[in-house]
């Protein structure tokens, strides 16, 4: 998705074009470079896999055959590789692997986030962890992603691992994912293990109802098929049916994937500048108007919000309409998700943090939930059990929640649900019955990953110790 | 310390009228890269500041703490900033980058704290680890004690931090809230999940937390930022003629703090600085880029991370970042 008109903004670089266009020759590069950099879109990322399948060799590598590291960076990984390995080649898995104790061990143990543009996209990607214990640290990484790359090691085939991650990009609502069939090189790239592993992982998407996904044969080691498309067999040629990770990542379609029907606004802060307001430059608004100001801040859910839409506040139901859309650089004709916006209503209704305004037409009792029903992802050494006291964090609202009943529990293997089990382990995905004090205004999370979202918090540690996603 | 500005006219722009926030448009068709950081960052601080008691925000002077304040702007005005600024001056600071960041402080009408890395030291609460006969030595370990002396003294539970992902592969582990014990150490091995834009900033009995809402931004989103918004920047961001001396690979400001030693020339060249941090362990860059368009276009081209061109305190070992950080480093 490019974006055909920077708009008025462009203004503000047009001088570097300018004078890098008319420059010509080779000095024109850095300045090409840096404008194709102010248009590019960006695509959130995670990796996904089991121990030791080459997620993070394949970061390295995208990092490393983009061109997109630096000169002291490289110099760092070569000098680590040779302490490591001895002489020979550089081990790309030590770009992403920051922590001490990771290169130590040879293994990813948190996520890592790492940037790179190409084209017209930028891109964050989150290398995640593959080893079953720190499966809350893969979920906080893949919780953000557009798009999951699944690697498998091609000797292997799809194993449970494979099948768990999979699965939770899918409770994650990750509409985008990509299976890499990584070590090609290991099985001489057969073309029957990699049609056997493509309809595996092609049947299991469709049996989790993933909408879109690809299957791409790569050696993240070798570099194959990854950014450059090195010696591919024939059985993958080199036309646009066959892309390399790359090419597949730089076009994926993904902007159909924003909620613009259901208007959602959780309002996180109420501006209230009151006495010794702060505008400092006096211009824009009258110290009257400041006495009076009263703005709701916050980051739009779902949805589009425009001046004289009918609103209702939830929970209390109260209606009234948006009089304007503000932000510091003046007010807007619209607002939607993810824009970080100040609301103001034109009557002078009681909001406060926690509330959220939608549509009027909404269903206001259908949306106020006392009792929701999720896929929770528990992230705790102790386990989860009925009637068990928790908070809720939902949008901007906490409050304090009863596990009611913890109604199954998925296998891994098989990817089936076994009815009510007697709670949930650390990293066991099950559904979950619970009870809030406080109403949530919420969604089911595969029509908003917002308003559908939340986690759980232990009281007594304070610590995360699960994600839900509302049916 | 002799800065003289490079011939020619104004290194920074001025502040202009605000500019509009889209740059591709209706919003339905999608935020650009840097709006939806931005956003997301102006949620990060509204977050902390409507969950934690007392925050602060760490101001130095710097480009990515400008940007910082640039954001807090947008989360809550017209109201004032629901936390001070704090700054840890080590006293080997750049003269130009104080005023400004004294002048920027008066200028929003937010309160701004220094805490003095000479007051930790004269209570004797750290030994000075800045040591004029001895090249190299500076007083970054020291400022870790006052940072966390001023949090303790003013009952701080968090600080907005301008630290990026991009900057260092352990600042790549970290979360947007960073979690600190009572003696302000990180633990990489046992960091708090966090899911989505979901910010659990529950402390526990003596924690802290560290936030850093641009964490998702490259160093090049910084500088397009910048130029977008039209911020200012403390001088020394763009070339100027300066006495400098080579030391290690990298170009050293001459001044009352450092001075060349046997066998170095001073040289006077044209130079500005990517990062601004202490004068003993920041390096310069040669440039002749005195607009931050020319800037930009220097930064999209360069080889080099900010970090490894300019930083001293980072070379090391292999793992400095993560274990200054394990000891209470921002
Ligand atoms: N032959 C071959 N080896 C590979 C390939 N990709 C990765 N490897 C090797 O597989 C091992 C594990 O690679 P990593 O990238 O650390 O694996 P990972 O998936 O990040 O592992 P965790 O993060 O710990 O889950 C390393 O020894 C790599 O060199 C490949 O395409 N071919
Ligand atoms: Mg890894």
């Amino acid at each position: 998705m490019s974006t055909p008109d920077p708009g008025p903004t462009a203004a503000a670089t047009s001088t570097a074009d300018g004078t890098a266009a008319a420059g010509g020759g080779t000095a024109t590069a850095p300045a090409a470079e840096a404008s194709s950099v102010l248009r590019a879109d960006l695509l959130r990322v995670a990796t996904a896999g089991s121990v030791d399948d080459g997620k993070s060799t394949l970061i390295g590598r995208l990092l490393y055959d983009s061109k997109q590291v630096l000169a002291d960076q490289l110099e760092q990984v070569e000098a680590a590789s040779v302490r490591r390995h001895g002489e020979g080649a550089v081990d790309l898995s030590l770009l992403t692997d920051g922590l001490r104790a990771e290169r130590e061990q040879g293994i990813t143990i948190d996520v890592a986030y790492r940037y790179f543009t190409t084209g017209d996209r930028s891109f964050i990607l989150a290398d995640t962890p593959g080893h079953v214990q720190y499966t809350r640290n893969m979920v906080t990484g893949a919780s953000t992603a557009d798009l999951v790359i699944v690697l498998v090691d091609a000797r292997q085939g799809v194993i449970e691992q494979t099948r768990r991650h999979t699965f939770i990009a899918s409770l994650l609502g990750v509409r985008h994912v990509t299976f890499a069939v990584n070590k090609m090189d290991l099985v001489d790239w057969d073309e029957d293990v990699f049609r056997a592993i493509e309809t595996e992982t092609t049947r299991i998407s469709a049996q989790l109802g993933i909408p879109d996904i690809h299957v791409i044969p790569i050696s993240a080691l070798q570099g194959t098929n990854v950014v450059d498309r090195g010696s591919t067999p024939a059985w993958y040629p080199d036309d646009a049916a066959h892309p390399t990770l790359l090419g597949h990542l730089q076009t994926v379609e993904v902007s159909t994937d924003r909620n613009l029907t259901d208007l959602r606004f959780p309002v996180q802060w109420v501006v209230r500048p009151g006495e010794g307001a702060a505008d400092v430059n006096g211009e824009r608004w009258s110290p009257d108007e400041l006495h009076d100001y009263r703005g709701y801040a916050g980051q739009v859910a779902g949805g589009v919000l425009r001046p004289g839409d009918e609103v209702q506040v939830l929970p209390s139901g109260v209606r009234s309409r948006i009089a304007r859309i503000e932000t510091l650089d003046g007010e807007l004709p619209e607002a939607a998700a993810p824009q970080s916006v100040t609301v103001h209503l034109e009557d002078d209704v009681d909001v406060s943090r926690g509330d959220v305004l939608v549509g009027a037409d909404e269903d206001a009792a259908a949306l106020c939930r006392r009792e929701i029903e999720a896929d929770v992802c528990w992230m705790s050494d102790r386990p989860l059990r009925t009637g068990q006291r928790l908070l809720v964090k939902h949008t901007t609202v906490t409050t304090v929640a009863k596990v009611d009943a913890v109604l199954d529990r998925l296998d891994l293997h098989t990817l089936e649900r076994e009815d009510a089990p007697d709670g949930l382990d650390l990293n066991a995905i099950g559904r979950v019955r619970i009870r809030l004090k406080r109403p949530l205004v919420a969604d089911p999370y595969l029509r908003d990953r917002t308003t559908g979202a939340f986690i759980l918090i232990d009281e007594g540690t304070n610590d995360t110790v699960g994600g839900g996603m509302i049916r | 310390m002799s800065p003289t500005p490079a011939a020619g006219s104004p290194v920074h722009p001025a502040p202009a009228a605000p500019r509009p926030l889209h740059a591709t448009g209706p919003a339905t068709a999608g935020l650009s890269k840097l709006r939806a950081l931005e956003s997301e960052a102006i949620h990060v601080m509204r977050e902390v500041a409507a969950e934690l008691e007392r925050p602060a925000l760490l101001f130095s002077g710097g480009k990515d703490s400008i940007v910082l304040l640039r954001l807090a702007e947008k989360a809550f005005r017209p109201g004032r900033f629901p936390f001070p600024l704090l700054h840890v001056d080590t006293g080997h600071n750049f003269d130009e980058v104080l005023e400004f960041r004294d002048r920027r402080a008066a200028e929003l009408g937010e309160r701004l704290i220094v805490a003095q890395v000479q007051d930790t030291i004269d209570q004797g609460r750290v030994a000075d680890g800045y040591d004029p006969a001895r090249p190299g030595s500076s007083r970054n370990q020291q400022q870790t004690q006052t940072l966390l002396d001023a949090i303790e003294e003013h009952g701080f539970d968090a600080c907005f931090g301008g630290a990026r992902r991009d900057e260092e592969r352990a600042r790549a582990k970290e979360r947007i809230m960073s979690f600190r014990d009572d003696f302000g150490g990180w633990d990489p091995k046992n960091q708090r999940p966090e899911l989505w834009n979901l910010y659990n900033g529950r402390l526990r009995q003596g924690e802290n937390v560290r936030v850093f809402p641009i964490s998702n931004w490259t160093e090049l989103d910084v500088w397009q930022y910048i130029a977008e918004e039209r911020l200012e920047l403390p001088s020394i961001y763009f070339a100027h003629e300066r006495e400098v001396v080579r030391r290690n690979g990298m170009l050293y400001a001459v001044s009352p703090f450092l001075q060349p030693q046997e066998g170095e020339t001073v040289e006077t060249l044209s130079v500005r600085y990517r990062t601004v941090g202490d004068l003993t362990i920041t390096g310069a860059v040669e440039s002749t880029a005195t607009t931050l368009e020319q800037v930009v276009t220097e930064i999209a081209a360069t080889r080099v991370t900010e970090r490894g061109e300019t930083r001293a305190d980072d070379r090391v070992s292999e793992a400095a970042m993560e274990d200054r950080k394990a000891q209470g480093y921002f």
